[in-house]
Order: C-alpha cells, then structure tokens, then sequence
C-alpha cells in the first residue's frame, strides 16, 4: 500500500515537473516580446532591453527554468511583471474563491452523479432512456453558455440569486452561498451530464457480474445487493471518472468566474496573460497542476483503500 | 478535453455497417435527419457569408446601435457599437467552421498515425507515446490555452491548432487500442501471411475497422472545438478585429441590460450546433452497434403481448400430486425467451418439465447453449433483467413462484440454495469472504454478527475448509478456485435450504479438485437430504452422483429417467449420441474416477 502511494507520488512529481518545463519553456521563450506587451506600446527598445536585462530574460531558458523551480522549492513564484507583488500573495487572495467553486461543484457531482447513475442503471425503462437522453444533451453544451442562460433566467429575469460578485464566508455564509448557487449549477450541469452517464455505465457493468446474481440468490435484499456491493464495486470507476472530470472542472472554473466576475484565479489567469505577466502565469499553471495532481492522487489512495487487490498488495 | 475524451466508443473488430448503408440508417432516424440538416444549414448559413452577408460586418451605423430585431435595414439588429448582428453571426460562423477544420486535421492526423504506429508496432515506442498521451490528457486544456496567450497572441486559428494538439491523445488512443485489438486477429494474421505489407494491412483491414469510431469521435471533437473557440473568444483572447461568436456573445453579454436579445443570437448558434453534432454523434454510434449485441429490456407491453400469445407446447398434466405431498420442485412448461428486437423475442427454452423429490440427485445434461442453465436461473428467479419467462409453473412444494415475485425472493437462499459455476468471479472481490458469507447468512437468517460468525466456521469446516478462521478473513483474490467452490458452497447451504441448484459447480475447477467437490456435494446431499439440481455437461459427474437425469437439447429435454437406465439403455437418438461421444465406446468407468476427465 505505502509502495503503490509512493509509486503515485514519483509519477505525479514527474507529470508536474514536465508540465511546468514544457509550459515555462513555452512561455518563457520570447521574453522579449512579452516585457513589450507587458510595458506597452510606447516603450522604447532601450526600455525594453533594461526591463529583460533586469528580469534575467536574456539567460538561456533552461538556466531560467532550473531557477525558477529551486525559487519553487523555498516557496516563492517569482515577482509579478505588473505590480510587483509576490505571486503567491497575489494567488492567494484569489484561491479560496476558485477551490470553493472548485469543492462544491465536484462534492454535488458526485452525490448527483452517483445517485442519477443507480437510479438509471436499476430502474432502466423510460426512466434511464430519459436521464440518458437529458444527460447526452446537456453535456454537448459550454457550461459558460449554461452559466449565462443561468444568469439570464435566475438572476435577470427572477433575480433570485446576485448576478455578479463574491462574498467570503466570513462575511456572510448566507451571502457566500447565495453568490456561488448560480456559478457552481453551471459547471455541475455540465459536469453530472457526462459522469452521470459513465457511472451509470459502471453500475450496469458491475450489476451484470456473476457475484451480484450469486448474491441475490442467497436471499439478499435488493437494497443491500445494489447498494453496499454493486455500489462498492462501480466506486472504482466512478472514482476515475470523477478524477479526470475535475480536469475539466479546473478550466469551467475559469471561464465560469469571468461570467460572474467572480475574482478568483480564473479571472487572475486572464488578466496575467492578456497582460504578459508571466511570472504569475506560471504560477497559475503551478495551481492548476497541483490541483490536478492532489484529486489524482486523492482518488488512487481512495482507489486502493476501496480495491483489496490493492490494498493488500 | 475530458469531455471529448470521455465519449470514446469502443471499437469493434466484427465488420461495422459501412458506407452508404450507415448513413441511410443515421438519416432514417428522426434525431440524425434533424441534426444533419440543422447542421447543414449552419455550414451554408457560415460557408455563404462572403455572398450573402446583407452588410459589411465591420460596417457602422451609429443610429442602430442596441436596435432591436426587425426593426430597419438589420434584420436582427444592431449590436453595442451599431454593426449588423446578422452579418456578423455570418462571418463567426465561417470562421467557427475554419477553426473547427483546424482542431480536426491537427487532431485527428496527429493522433491517427501515432496511434498507428504505436498500436501496430508496440514496444518501447507505444509505451512512449502512451506516456506522452496521458500527460496531455492529464491537463485542463482552456487554461493551457488561456496562459499560452502570452506566447500565440490574438490569433485564434493559431490556438486551435495548439488544441488540436491537446486533442491528439483521445485519437491516439482510439486508433491505438482499435489497431492492438485488431492486429492480433486471425484475418490480419492470414494478409501478412499472404505476403501483405505493412502498409498494405493497415490501409486495407485496420483503417477500416477504424473509421466508424473515429466518425463518431471527430463529431464529438468538433462540438468540443466550437465550445473551446467560443470560450476563448468569450474571455477576450480572440482577435477583436474579426467577428467571432464568443466575441459577440461577450459583446453582447457586456451590453445584457441594454440589448438582451442580442444574446440569444450568439447563444443559439454555439448551443445549437455543439447539441446537433453531439447528438449526431450518438445516433451514428448507435447506427454502429448492431442492435444485437445490446440486450435491450422489452416493454412492459411487449412482455405482456408475447407472453399471451405463448401457447403451451407440453402435455404434461396439470398438478399430478404424488401421495398427499407435493414434489420438492415441479418445473411444468418452462419457456424463457430474450429479446432479438425491440418488439419480439427468441425463446430459448420452450416448455421443459422437471420433477425433484426430496433427496434426490437430478442431472440436468446438454451440451452448451441447450438452455440448462436458463432453466436453473429460472428457478432462483435470478435471470438476466432482459429475460422473458414466457409461460410456465415452477412449484416448489406446491406453490407456484412464478405466480408472484414476492415468493421467490421468499425462498431464495432460505429454502433454495444457489452454487454456481465459475467459482472466483461468484464471490464480491470488495468483501472477505466472511464478511459476504455473514451478509448471507444474516439476510435469511435472525442471528447477531457473533453468532453468525460461530455458525459459519461451523459450516466452512464442514464443507472441508482447514483453517476456516483464517480463510474467513481472507479477501477472494487470496484463495484458490477450488476453495472458493467450497465457499461458495458453504454459501448456498447457509440458509439451511432444502433444495440446492448447482449450475456447472465442477466445469471451472481442476480435474483433482473435481472428484473432491462431487464427493462433498454427495455427501453434504446425503446428511442433509437435500433435493439438488446439478446443471452439467459432463456425462461424468452424471454418472457419478446423479440419480435421475433430464437430457435438454435445443431448449426441450428429450429424455428423462434414472441415471443407471439412462446409461444403459439411452432411448433418444441425441442421448445416445451424447453417451458415444462422451465416453467413446468405452466401457463405463467405476464412479468418482469419472469424476475426473473432461
């Protein structure tokens, strides 16, 4: 067990740190260009050239990269091109509103994913051909666009729900529940459209296995068939669906928090590119592979504690 | 990119509907024909725009700014700096479509033949690019987009083609696990024998196996792609010089309490077009499928009209009593048919009858596909969902169980008890083996955990387990077949079940584990005085413990009498085929060696 985790581990530092290489190198490679469209139009070259001297454009990348990752390793992202202010602090004030988004859309996903899926897949009949029709058609829509039909109806039409803004829980829970309602139904639309339909999948797989009709014929309840054992096993895909899902997610916060003007890191991201920041671009990728890798990791570890095979191992 | 990624069908390596005859199926679909014409009205209403477009779509006219639909020279109006809306959603149109192409080709090409290549060659090179695949897929593809604006600028096509790129992997693992699975297969075996070239092969026999799944997939790619330029276009990172319809939904959305309409427009057509290919997707992918390989549930309805319509094929007579009590298990007419279509059926067992008395031994012989088990199933009432009992009685001590579901579930596992045949997938590979045995045993029975736990060690040395505290915590994937076939076991006889139906309970296991467990089943059938039912197709285990035998062949039994009259003297021309082909004109063997071959 502490083997396979620390397998997970290893693999998952090799993802972050090729992601964060190919990514710096990416956008490091035309320093240059980037402090021109970071200082604007009417910088001279001599401006220019101080500004690159001054941020070590000019050494090789790959001298950039190595520094920029032992800099990592203390803890700090770098300064950021535009006002000067540590990254990290600038990424900080922004997270909580992102993993908020971020949590709840994945903890509603999943509850309505799981519960849509057994629905479907016990039930069958008109009942899972409806949800699967719904599902099929909801997943081929943006959730930006959920998010603005959303906004126009709850917000605009019947302004049940802010339309714009973000109150921290600490202010007001009531408020910061009020002004995420909107923001996390789109991306959980999206989101519960296609894993509901694949945990479904999971379920109609696990509920034909030999073991479910062995069990039902020792007088088992139906109740206890599907819920503790066919459940118990369709966990496990369930789990990889959910964790490649929340790669989706990390992009639908982005875009859903530019809809609501909600200033979190989405909203930080565009900013920092459009602006050539690049130094807290980086940093945005650092969060989003981070964030990525955690859930990954989070659901192997839940994986093996589910699976004996793996556990025992 | 999940999204995409997540929609992959299956490839199958029996020959899709190909060509002309897929699409005449996808049209004669209410959905396809919808979404193929929306969507063709949509590639002409973009494709049109340099001819038909009323207005320059950079043109301004200050006096209809915010104008409302209908109202001038606009037909659907003005937008936030007075530019024709219609005009404008031409030429974002056409440019969706270019990008769309762009996400395509880069995608598909790239993916598509390193798929080919990986999948076809294998070794260090798939495992490389398998690597490099799953780090793509392993990234949120809008933010590497929207951070790699730093580096591309406004330029959308550029960034398409960048997530044509991210997009590659999903390909690239269609193709690849399509070419591995195919390139194995006799036919293509046979064409390198022939003197095939490589190329040849997979011009010829894999790209065709392909191209039904990657039709499917590219139509899920490019609703993905529109969802994926407008977003950026959206958050402001297109090229605000040219129209596009994120740009104009952000115009549009910026302007929301002046000019609400002008965001349906924008809306419509990015909804519209990702639903219908989406949907098309589906309904290609369903056109795929060969309804047969897709058990369907039959309508209520359906099951009622085939179940009136079954007319009994048996004249067996009705409810002969035997003294004052009734048979252990009277099976009379059983018919058990699955769907071929939505609306009809194929039975596959047609009313079959079958007698058990108490402590009795009764072989149920046939070779595969003669229907044996579906009439063990039957009894337990544990039948596929998608199984239609068409008419019959199953009478266990008298009372019918088909007659009302709730009397099945009533003697299942209290009553009846079920070993069956693979004995390692028949236990839950989440739970001990205790652990199931004791949700068993606790559903039939009122017993505290404790107890329950005594009265299963008790029951797990009697089925010959050593060491039975120790197996009792042990998860399936620690024991070995012929000791789960004796969980197993231990399973059916938990509920202290007067009849047992062993469907198969020897097939999977080792020819010495074998004799053991038709030795522990005798015995178990003697001390308890069990009636049993024991599914084979071994004229062996027959001969061994059976005292009556039924012969099934093509759903009916053909013969039924005592074991040893059987043996003797077969009447019907199939059993006597069966005993010739089974033993070989041997003499008959002594039992429990018997046991053994197979």
């Amino acid at each position: 067990m502490l083997m396979y985790v620390g397998r997970k581990l290893v693999s998952g530092l090799v993802l972050f740190i090729t992601v964060t290489f190919v990514t710096f190198v990416l956008v490091f490679s035309n320093g240059e260009k980037s402090v021109r469209n970071n200082l604007g139009e009417l910088a001279t070259d001599e401006q220019v050239a101080r500004r690159v001297a001054q941020l070590n454009l000019d050494q090789p990348v790959l001298v950039q990269y190595v520094k920029w990752l032992g800099d990592l390793l203390t803890g700090t992202l770098g300064k950021s091109f535009n006002s000067g202010e540590e990254v990290v602090t600038l990424l900080g004030s922004r997270i909580t509103v992102t993993l908020s988004i971020i949590f709840l859309a994945l903890l509603f996903t999943s509850l309505l994913s799981v519960s849509i899926g057994v629905l479907s897949a016990v039930k069958g009949g008109w009942i899972d051909r409806s949800l699967q029709f719904i599902a099929g058609s909801a997943v081929a829509l943006p959730s930006f666009l959920v998010a603005i039909a959303l906004m126009f109806l709850f917000a605009i039409a019947l302004p049940v729900f802010p339309a714009t803004g973000y109150m921290p829980f600490s202010v007001s829970p009531d408020g910061w529940a009020a002004s995420l309602v909107l923001p996390v139904s789109a991306l959980v639309i999206h989101m519960v459209a296609s894993s509901a339909q694949q945990f479904r999948g999971a379920m109609v797989d696990t509920l034909k296995q030999d073991y479910i009709r062995t069990l039902r014929s020792r007088g088992l309840s139906e109740r206890a068939v599907v819920l503790r054992h066919a459940l118990r096993n369709a966990a496990a895909p369930g789990l990889t669906i959910l964790s490649v899902q929340t790669i989706g997610l990390v992009g639908g916060a982005v875009v859903i928090e530019q809809v609501f003007a909600l200033s979190g890191v989405g909203q930080f991201t565009i900013t920092a590119s459009l602006a050539g920041d690049l130094p807290s671009v980086m940093g945005v990728v650092v969060f989003g592979t981070l964030l990525v890798l955690v859930v990954n990791i989070v659901a192997d570890v839940l994986n093996a504690w589910i699976n004996p095979k793996v556990r025992l191992s | 990119m999940s999204d995409a990624v997540s929609h992959q069908v299956t490839p199958q390596s029996d020959a899709p509907v190909a060509g002309r005859a897929l699409w005449r199926r996808v049209l004669s679909n209410p959905v396809g024909f919808v979404t193929v014409l929306l969507l063709i009205l949509a590639l002409g209403f973009g494709l049109a725009a340099p001819w038909l477009a009323p207005f320059d779509p950079n043109l301004l006219r200050l006096e209809v700014t915010n104008d409302g639909p209908f109202q001038g020279d606009f037909l659907l109006g003005g937008d936030n700096t007075g530019r024709d809306i219609l005009s404008r959603l031409m030429f974002a149109t056409r440019s969706t479509i270019m990008a769309c192409l762009v996400v395509l080709v880069v995608s598909s090409v790239l993916g598509g033949t390193t798929g080919l290549i990986a999948g076809y060659f294998g070794g260090r090179l798939d495992d490389l690019a398998d690597w490099v695949s799953n780090v793509f897929l392993a990234l949120p593809g809008i933010v590497l987009l929207i951070v790699l604006y730093t580096v591309i600028g406004p330029n959308i096509m550029v960034a398409m083609a960048v997530y044509g790129v991210l997009l590659a992997p999903s390909y690239f693992r269609l193709v690849r696990s399509s070419v591995k699975s195919i390139r194995n297969e006799l036919y293509v075996d046979a064409a390198r024998v022939a003197g095939l070239t490589d190329g040849r092969i997979v011009a010829r026999h894999i790209l065709r196996a392909v191209r039904g799944p990657i039709i499917v997939h590219s139509s899920f790619v490019v609703a993905s792609g529109i969802g994926i330029q407008s977003a950026l276009e959206f958050l402001g990172l297109g090229d605000p010089s040219k129209p596009s319809l994120g740009g104009m939904l952000q115009d549009a959305f910026a302007n929301i309490y002046l000019n609400r309409v002008a965001v349906v427009w924008p809306v419509l057509l990015i909804g519209v077009s990702t639903l219908c290919l989406v949907l098309l997707g589906n309904v290609i992918r369903d056109a795929l499928q060969s309804s047969a390989n897709r058990p369907t549930t039959l309508a209520p309805s359906v099951v009622r009209r085939l179940r009136a319509a079954a007319v009994s094929g048996s004249e067996a007579p009705a409810a002969a009593v035997k003294g004052d009590r009734p048979s252990l298990l009277r099976v009379r007419d059983l018919a058990v048919a699955y769907p071929d279509s939505t609306t009809t059926a194929k039975a596959v067992v047609h009313g079959v009858d079958l007698t058990v008395e108490r402590g009795e031994i009764h072989g149920l012989v046939g070779e595969s596909g003669s229907g044996k088990s579906q009439v063990a199933l039957s009894i337990l009432g544990i039948l596929p969902p998608e199984a239609v009992i068409l008419r019959g009685a199953i009478e266990f001590q008298g009372e019918d169980l088909l007659a009302a579901p709730k009397r099945v579930r009533a003697v299942r596992g209290r009553r009846i008890g079920y070993v069956p045949q693979e004995p390692l997938s028949n236990l839950d590979p989440a739970f001990t083996i205790g652990q199931q045995l004791t949700y068993g045993l606790r559903a039939v029975k009122d017993v505290s955990r404790r107890d329950a736990r005594e009265q299963l060690l008790e029951l797990l040395d009697s089925v010959g387990i050593r060491d039975c505290a120790r197996v009792f915590d042990l998860y399936p994937h620690q024991v070995s077949g012929g000791m789960a076939q004796r969980v197993l076991i231990a399973g059916a006889l938990a509920g202290d079940p007067e009849l047992i139906i062993a469907d198969e309970p020897t097939t999977a296991l080792d020819v010495t584990v074998q004799a053991d467990v038709l030795d522990l089943l005798r015995n178990l059938q003697q001390e308890r005085e069990l009636g049993m039912v024991i599914v084979t197709h071994n004229l062996g285990v027959v001969a061994d413990i059976c005292d009556k035998v039924s012969v099934m062949q093509s759903g009916r039994i053909v013969e039924c009498g005592n074991a040893d009259d059987l043996f003797t003297s077969p009447e019907h021309e199939y059993t006597q085929m069966l005993l010739s082909s089974t033993l070989d004109g041997a003499e008959m063997r002594k039992p429990l060696t018997v046991g053994s071959e197979a």
